[in-house]
């Protein structure tokens, strides 16, 4: 028996944060207690629980790469209690940080193989962690397409990561906004993301292919990855129900036999569709 | 083929109603049932052991979408339906079917009109039982009641029945279930469930047609609806409202006239 | 372990010793109108003519709130307090059911699996389950269709059957917990035997195959028979959380300007915000749907796990309902479904 009290959260120090879009914010977090920072090692893909002491928990993933060590990010949208709460804190706050809890994206068995990430809207951070991840070891890899797509320009999220990533050679970076949310200066595509992904038509020979979004986002997009050549288990996406413990103790991901926050965020198109459609 | 099942499926026939909200007898007692075509009538009963308020559903969008609802209607339900009806949330074209007075036949009351003129015609009466429950309760000090409230609430479990067993307790995003600000402490203890009682009772003060549905789905057996009813009768000493009457213009405590004496209003 | 046969004078003389010596005991008091479990204080009386209390024990490992630490604000910084599980006191259930001692495997498997939850643990150390034996069942019992049986050993720590015949009772002690409170409180208890314990206990008819339930299940996501079935649910809680089985919790904050404490509640997959997003998108959008994953979380997702249903047949739920949402009608129908 652990007399571990796994609920109890780390406590971080706000570092730094940054304003990407209207009621998003990025926190880069670094551990009150080095040792538990040193200690602390995570897989892209995984996520956790960010107390605002006072409000509760929030669940979001780790948005910084774990290659990147001696801090975490996450990067949220205020909308809730907990996120409200969160917004309102300031550099040099304490916030807390429960985690890494669930599985991640098998990074390793993508080596030798084409990487397309399509993300939409806030879900870039959740993807972030993983383009960073391979980007970190970029040589591992073939050809890297990130397509990201967001309502207007202003909701685009992580504009300076956009731009290093445009300028990189070995990324082709497309970035869209939905039509009506350009602005006059925007170079961007225009169009939904499922169209542009359409457009773009990256190959499926040989690629894995990562896609984070809402929902209708992610509706729209399998059929036209699948109309692509894409198979069902090279296509891979995170789940995001509502979830309490990030321990398969409270319940509320249960979605078929499956506990979003143990067996999950992470699932392949293949084992979406062993699943019921509760998400 | 009885009376009532005669009767649902002419409704049903006749396109009066395409699903009547009703009861059926099951475990030696009655629950609602809900019948859409004439196979389903025969079990429909309609008697003194039909005690669920069955007006209930009438504010769900998933019972009655897309449909015409008659309802088989105990006074009680009757009671709400003209409640709801004020409040705007029956929706059109419910039919109510009651026992007539002798209890020996059934009558369809179309129109909200009708439905007030049988509950005005049947004013509300507390039965012996509640009546002597609430003296005592009356009779205690204000330190004595505050502590039989205090040892009732202590074994709530916040399941949230009485909310939704009560047919009045429509809204779609209870005040429970707000967290910006989180107004009740969502978890079970004496304080936090008498917030909630407390909350729900002013949400019914003026409002309740002393159904009794929230003591009855009480799972814990805490006699909750002796809170509404003693609201209900400092409303009807306050306001010369008496609960389940017809009300010609709106809710009392919701409803400002130009006569009044508050002026905090204006 | 061993069996043995005690008079009803020796029965009642064993809680009266164990309450004359201060033991935190929770058992069955009639109560309002029902019969719950409480903890024994002076005057109460334990409940004797009852088929099944309104809620199960659960509550003693899993109290409806649960403070998981708590913590205090000084400017930036923040000091979180652990509360440790030093804080337990021991805890007699008397008179558990067999299905109530049965679900408690459960619980615990939920709270130990993958992460051990300290707190939970240490609750459960503490319990001692001294269960009772089932002379008597209502319409709403269903064990021996899922597995129990009125007799059942498995999760307590003692088990009493009292005899019919009025001959005392008959104690199984069961565990090594059991053999401490009996080795205190029944030394010089005579040896059980030839003891028929089976014509003791009450007659709890099987009314369908959870294996065919679970079978049935598999593929019924799309049935049209949760809408039929859920169609009169009023969306409460109250079957969940009389249930001896069910722990899903939520975690809340308890607020207090710079302290505040965070909670560990109960919460019941029956409720509409059970999982629904800030957004306002709910996977579980309908009654129907949240009916079907308490029918499919209990029938099929924890047998695959587990190997046995969700539920020990309690019938709890069916008698806490309102609306009569009557389980095991429910369970028969599924196990008959074409």
């Amino acid at each position: 028996m652990s007399n571990k009290n796994i609920y109890l959260p780390y406590l971080m120090r706000i570092e730094k944060i940054t304003d990407e879009a209207p009621g998003v914010k990025t926190f880069r977090l670094a551990f009150e207690d080095k040792a538990e920072g040193e200690a602390f090692n995570f897989r892209a893909g995984q996520f956790a629980e960010y107390s605002a002491f006072g409000e509760g928990e929030c669940t979001f993933c780790i948005a910084s790469p774990p290659t990147r060590r001696g801090y975490v990010e996450c990067t949220f949208r205020r909308a809730g209690r907990v996120t409200t709460g969160l917004a309102k804190l300031e550099e040099g706050d304490t916030m807390g940080f429960r985690g890494p809890f669930g599985n991640s994206f098998p990074i390793e068995q993508w080596q030798g193989k084409n990487l397309l990430f399509v993300a939409g809207g806030i879900a870039l951070p959740p993807m972030r962690c993983v383009i960073e991840n391979a980007l970190d070891m970029r040589e591992k890899f073939k050809d890297i397409t990130i397509i990201y797509g967001a309502k207007s320009v202003g909701d685009l999220v992580y504009k300076e990561k956009l731009k290093e990533w445009e300028a990189r050679p070995d990324v082709n970076m497309v970035t869209t906004v939905d039509p009506g949310g350009e602005t006059p200066d925007w170079k961007g595509k225009v169009g939904f993301t499922p169209t542009v992904l359409e457009q773009v038509a990256p190959s499926s020979d040989n690629t894995v292919a990562v896609v984070c979004g809402p929902p209708v986002m992610i509706k729209f997009s399998f059929p036209v990855l699948e109309k692509l050549g894409f198979k069902d288990t090279d296509i891979y996406t995170t789940l995001e129900n509502r979830m309490k413990c990030g321990l398969g103790k409270c319940g509320r991901c249960n979605v078929g036999k499956m506990y979003v926050c143990k067996d999950g965020p992470v699932f392949t198109k293949a084992q979406l569709n062993g699943l019921p459609p509760e998400y | 083929m009885n009376n009532l099942t005669e009767l649902a499926n002419k409704l049903l026939g006749d396109g009066t109603a395409t699903k009547v909200i009703g009861y059926e007898e099951a475990h030696g007692k009655t629950r609602p049932c809900f019948c859409t075509e004439a196979a389903d009538t025969g079990r429909l009963v309609l008697d003194e052991r039909c005690t669920n308020n069955i007006a209930v559903y009438l504010t769900k969008p998933e019972i009655v979408g897309g449909h015409k609802v008659a309802v088989t209607a105990t006074l009680p339900v009757l009671r709400t339906m003209v409640q709801l009806a004020m409040e705007n949330q029956l929706p059109d074209g419910t039919t109510a079917i009651v026992s007539t007075e002798s209890g020996e036949g059934l009558a369809v009351l179309p129109t909200v009109g009708d439905m007030e003129r049988v509950v005005a015609g049947t004013p509300l009466d507390i039965s012996g039982k509640e009546r002597e429950l609430r003296e005592r309760l009356k009779a205690m000090s204000r330190e004595e009641r505050w502590q039989f409230w205090l040892g009732e609430m202590s074994r709530c479990i916040k399941c949230y029945a009485c909310r939704a067993a009560c047919p009045l307790c429509y809204c779609t995003r209870c005040i429970v279930d707000n967290n910006c600000p989180q107004w009740i402490q969502p978890w079970a203890s004496p304080l936090a469930s008498m917030e909630w009682q407390i909350s729900r009772v002013m949400h019914m003060a003026g409002r309740c047609v002393a159904c009794g549905a929230c003591k009855q789905a009480c799972p814990m057996g805490i006699p909750i609806h002796l809170l509404t009813l003693s609201l209900a009768e400092d409303i009807q000493n306050e306001f010369g409202v008496a609960p389940g009457s017809v009300m010609d213009h709106g809710n009392v405590l919701s409803t400002f006239k130009p006569g009044d004496k508050e002026d905090f209003i204006r | 372990m061993e069996n043995l046969h005690i008079t009803n004078g020796q029965l009642a003389q064993w809680l009266d010793d164990m309450r004359r010596d201060g033991l935190r005991i929770f058992a069955p008091v009639a109560q309002g109108g029902k019969t719950d479990f409480k903890f024994l204080a002076e005057g109460d009386t334990v409940a004797e003519d009852y088929v099944q209390t309104a809620q199960s024990a659960k509550r003693i490992v899993l109290p409806m709130a649960e403070v998981l630490f708590s913590y205090r604000k000084h400017g930036k910084d923040i000091e979180v307090a652990n509360p440790g599980t030093d804080r337990f006191n021991d805890t007699i259930i008397w008179k558990a059911r067999p299905c109530d001692a049965r679900a408690m495997r459960q619980v615990a498997e939920v709270f130990t699996r993958d992460y051990d939850d300290a707190i939970f643990e240490a609750r459960r150390s503490h319990t001692t389950i001294v269960a009772f034996s089932c002379n008597t069942c209502d319409d709403c019992c269903f064990c021996t269709s899922v597995g129990g049986s009125p007799g059942g050993t498995e999760g307590s720590d003692i088990l009493v059957t009292t005899l019919t015949d009025g001959g005392g009772a008959l104690v199984e002690v069961l565990t090594p917990k059991g053999e401490g409170l009996a080795a205190k409180y029944l030394a010089g208890a005579a040896r059980a035997d030839g003891i028929d314990k089976q014509a003791h206990l009450a007659d709890v008819r099987v009314l369908f195959s959870a294996d065919e339930v679970r079978a049935k299940l598999d593929g019924a996501f799309d049935s049209p028979v949760w809408q039929e079935q859920s169609e009169r649910c009023l969306g409460c809680g109250a079957c969940a959380f009389v249930c001896p089985v069910c722990t899903c919790f939520d975690i809340q904050e308890d607020a207090h300007g710079a302290r505040g404490r965070r909670i560990r509640c109960w919460d019941s997959c029956g409720f509409s915000m059970f999982t629904q997003h800030t957004s306002g998108h709910n996977p579980r959008p309908t009654q129907a749907a949240r009916w079907r994953q308490r029918i499919l979380h209990k029938f099929s997702y924890i047998p695959e796990k587990l190997g046995e249903a969700g539920c020990t047949g309690c019938g709890r739920c069916s008698r806490a309902c309102p609306v009569d949402m009557n389980i095991s009608e429910h369970l028969k129908a599924i196990a008959g479904h074409e």
